[in-house]
């Protein structure tokens, strides 16, 4: 019944553009002018790789001081001007990256730039500010340590990935955040922020031409020459044993339950064949499998589902209900039981059929706002997908068989290794 | 680019409005009862919500299971969601595959099977879903909060509805509830995306205008009475945070102080959406350090509702400090006129928002139905020109009226240490 007026094509090699300028910093743009706003977003191999296990969060807390005061400008300038016009601006770290991202409307796009290239490139951290934020952090520290989610998350972290960066919370401890100086701060910046490495993504109401030329003038003319080399993942211990870890929060009326197993990085070429699986497991239509034994037939939960995190490195594959304190046992057996069943029959044919259109029928969806299209050209990037990814999305999809699923679940999931993290009364 | 929109009563009462959006080829439809928490008397608290968990356990033409596959399969979003006024559906799908979700709603509108043992099933999970609620220390304050603020008005409940009643409401309450509301008369539906209107308007027609009329459902609404004088009260509970919320009685979204009252709000708290940290009650309690985070927050309803402050407080001061310094915040705005400057930059950061909200159909699918259940269309349309008309006079006048201590009230969550 619907007739397409215009035809938006999904992104592909004819309109993105990408440019990598004289100091080493990418730039991908994409125009879209159906709105007078513009998004952006990118990173720069900035994390809390970096960090010593005494002073965990230090990542984190610079990426949250750049934009506290700059030698330019102070905090509240700095958000007087972006605040002022609807804007938007804010940094984030992980283990690998610092990353940006913001908005504005098209014409405050230079102002945009500008203050990312001065957080970027001339923090002041000041010290009241510093000493702000800290108390910001142990509170936000305080009521994670009383978060049933978060708790049995970090949990489940420490069990899964022992030794390895991936186990520890990029926003630290009370006491590493207590013993971060402004020093230790300076110090990460000068080492490790510069343009080698780092990406950007413009999507919105400007031509490619214009996007580049605008970046080139706010952050063509950093320069870092000492800047430190990338950091190399080490591999981590495979798990050999089934553990489970209880973390008691006195006065919750609901535990959080999480069963996982290490999943693969994103460039692994099994990595569709795990999330089309993932997808059946927890995810499609009510939460797939999971939610059905858990949440329409038992009435269990509120919510069950599985999820699959992939990134540079190995990933997180697991299960997550939260559940009555009385039923914690009920639900494991429904889970590990459903395990079970997924890795010694797969998937049905129809399942796998279903979750395939599920993919290439959403993908206009998740690409219809100029944020869905920042993520998806730096995804494109960080993971080598290729400009084409889009256009071979489908292909890739349907080609992705019945025996590759059982193949890649079997090769993740070992029933009999499970790793499970609760938190609750 | 996009065309006016169209607005439609259906011969059985039911009401359409469709916007052509040609930007992408989607179509996000939503449909809207004239039914929510302020709906339900003592005892049936939560009732709304329930229903709508029971519009997913299926009809005949649509049993449970297939329902949620047919719509995932054709790579559509759906979901729904119950407010103190309403309780909404949504589907957003590739555009040539929306004609699923019309036929659904329109069989469910009527044919929901209501199975007893899918409500006991539900029971189960929506306790649980209250019980996820309840870990959380901000639920335990904003619940008490509503008790404290509304105890004539149906708006007193919180929209999950209390243990006791979700423990005791049976099948046949919901399905009454359920052929009360659920009647074409007392829906909107609101369809934004990459369609054509006629040609959508006559399958809306070939499948909702058979469905009789109902009778005009009741809407509960006792009128609270004025408050007199400052209520307080604390929650106690698990954890080391502090949090302070003071809620201010607040008029309906079509009073004429509805647009002052918005500038006051992007003064005091920042632009929805946005950061807020040149706003005046951060920087008065966050960067004096009374507070590690300070933000207001109010909604557009039926009836006059609240306009609430949450404050999590420094862990070294006391709320009584926090509150001193919102007073004087709050006194300032009384005292002195702004500047006409604030308010150009209250509709600037408007403006941004609305641009921001245009890159996507489901948003825009969304604010028609949801105007639609406290005013006309025309509100969400007039918006920014209304916030531009606003005077510092009108700001001043609004501040004096409802920032009252009289009118006031504070709730104070109460940590009681890890050991609970």
């Amino acid at each position: 019944m619907a007739t397409s007026i215009t035809k938006p094509s999904l992104p592909s090699p004819k309109d993105i553009y990408k440019t990598v300028l004289s100091n080493g910093i990418t730039v991908l743009t994409r125009s879209n002018f159906n709105s007078p706003s513009v998004s952006m977003g990118g990173y720069l191999p900035a994390g809390a790789i970096f960090e010593s296990d005494e002073k965990l969060g230090l990542a984190d807390f610079v990426a949250s001081s750049l934009m506290r005061g700059t030698k330019i400008r102070s905090f509240d300038t700095i958000y007087n001007e972006l605040e002022s016009v609807g804007a938007s601006l804010g940094f984030d770290s992980g283990v690998h990256n610092t990353s940006f991202g913001g908005r504005s409307l098209v014409e405050d796009l230079p102002l945009l730039l500008k203050l990312l290239s001065e957080s970027l490139q001339y923090p002041a951290f000041p010290k009241d500010e510093i000493e702000r934020l800290r108390a910001q952090f142990l509170t936000g520290l305080a009521m994670r340590a009383q978060d049933t989610s978060d708790m049995a998350d970090m949990a489940l972290d420490q069990m899964l990935f022992d030794g390895h960066p991936y186990s520890r919370p990029s926003d630290g401890f009370p006491e590493t955040i207590q013993s971060i100086t402004r020093k230790d701060m300076q110090k990460f910046h000068r080492l490790h922020f510069g343009p080698r490495g780092m990406v950007i993504a413009i999507v919105g109401a400007i031509h490619p031409k214009k996007a580049v030329e605008a970046v080139e003038k706010f952050l063509g003319g950093w320069q870092v020459p000492g800047q430190g080399e990338a950091a190399v993942l080490p591999p981590h211990k495979p798990v050999r044993k089934s553990m489970r870890r209880h973390h008691t929060i006195a006065g919750k009326s609901q535990t959080d339950l999480l069963i996982g197993s290490v999943g693969p990085s994103r460039k692994a070429p099994e990595y569709l064949s795990a999330s089309l699986g993932n997808s059946v497991l927890g995810q499609f239509g009510m939460m797939g499998r999971i939610g059905d034994v858990v949440r329409e037939k038992s009435g269990l939960a509120y919510y069950a589902y599985s999820a699959l995190d992939s990134g540079i490195g190995p990933g997180r594959w697991d299960v997550a209900a939260g559940v009555n304190p009385a039923n914690v046992k009920k639900a494991i057996d429904l889970i590990e039981k459903e395990l079970r069943r997924f890795v010694k029959s797969g998937v049905t044919k129809e399942e796998l059929a279903d979750s395939q259109e599920n993919y290439i029928g959403r993908l206009p969806l998740s690409l219809e706002s100029n944020n869905g299209i920042v993520s998806a050209l730096l995804n494109i990037h960080r993971y080598d997908l290729g400009m084409d990814y889009y256009q071979r999305y489908a292909n890739m999809v349907r080609a992705v068989t019945r025996e590759d699923v059982l193949e890649t679940a079997r090769k993740y999931i070992d029933p009999d290794r499970l790793v499970i993290s609760t938190a609750g009364p | 680019m996009a065309k006016p929109i169209t607005q439609v009563t259906l011969k059985n009462g039911m009401q359409v409005m469709l916007k052509e959006i040609h930007t992408a080829p989607i179509i996000s439809s939503w449909i809207w009862y004239r039914v929510g928490s302020r709906d339900e008397p003592t005892g049936r608290t939560g009732i709304s919500h329930w229903t709508e968990h029971m519009q997913f356990k299926g009809t005949k033409k649509f049993p449970a299971n297939m329902l949620d596959k047919a719509i995932s399969r054709e790579g559509g979003r759906w979901n729904a969601s119950t407010s103190h006024d309403s309780t909404r559906y949504f589907e957003t799908m590739p555009a040539d595959k929306i004609d699923l979700a019309l036929r659904l709603e329109a069989d469910r509108m009527t044919n929901s099977i209501f199975d007893p043992k899918e409500v006991a099933s539900e029971r189960t999970v929506i306790i649980s879903e209250r019980e996820g609620s309840e870990n959380e220390p901000m639920f335990k304050l904003s619940e008490a909060m509503q008790n404290y603020a509304f105890r004539v008005h149906p708006y007193h409940h919180e929209i999950i509805g209390d243990m006791a009643d979700l423990q005791t409401i049976t099948r046949d309450d919901l399905y009454n509830h359920y052929r009360t509301y659920y009647v074409p008369n007392n829906a909107v539906l609101a369809i934004a995306g990459d369609f054509e209107t006629k040609i959508m308007l006559k399958r809306i027609k070939e499948l909702f205008e058979r469905i009789p009329r109902g009778p005009n459902p009741p809407r509960l609404g006792r009128p609270e009475p004025e408050q007199k004088g400052e209520l307080r009260f604390s929650v106690e509970g698990p954890g080391e945070t502090t949090f302070i919320q003071i809620a201010y009685h607040f008029p309906n979204a079509t009073d004429p102080d509805y647009f002052p009252l918005q500038v006051l709000d992007s003064l005091l708290n920042g632009a929805n959406g946005l950061s807020y940290k040149t706003s005046r009650l951060y920087r008065a309690l966050v960067d004096k350090g009374y507070a590690v985070d300070a933000s207001g927050w109010s909604e557009a309803s039926i009836d006059p509702y609240l306009y609430r402050i949450t404050i999590t407080l420094h862990p070294n001061r006391k709320p009584e400090e926090a509150i001193a310094v919102l007073d004087s915040e709050i006194k300032k705005l009384q005292d002195e006129l702004v500047q006409s400057d604030e308010i150009k930059r209250a509709v600037k950061q408007a403006k941004a928002v609305f641009a921001y909200g245009s890159e996507n159909i489901t948003h825009q699918a969304f604010w028609m139905g949801y105007t639609a259940m406290f005013s006309t269309y025309d509100w969400f349309t007039t918006y920014l020109n209304k916030l531009a008309k606003v005077t510092p006079k009108d700001v001043q006048r609004a501040a004096r009226k409802y920032f009252q201590p009289g009118k006031r009230v504070i709730g104070t969550y109460i940590p009681k240490g890890k050991g609970g």
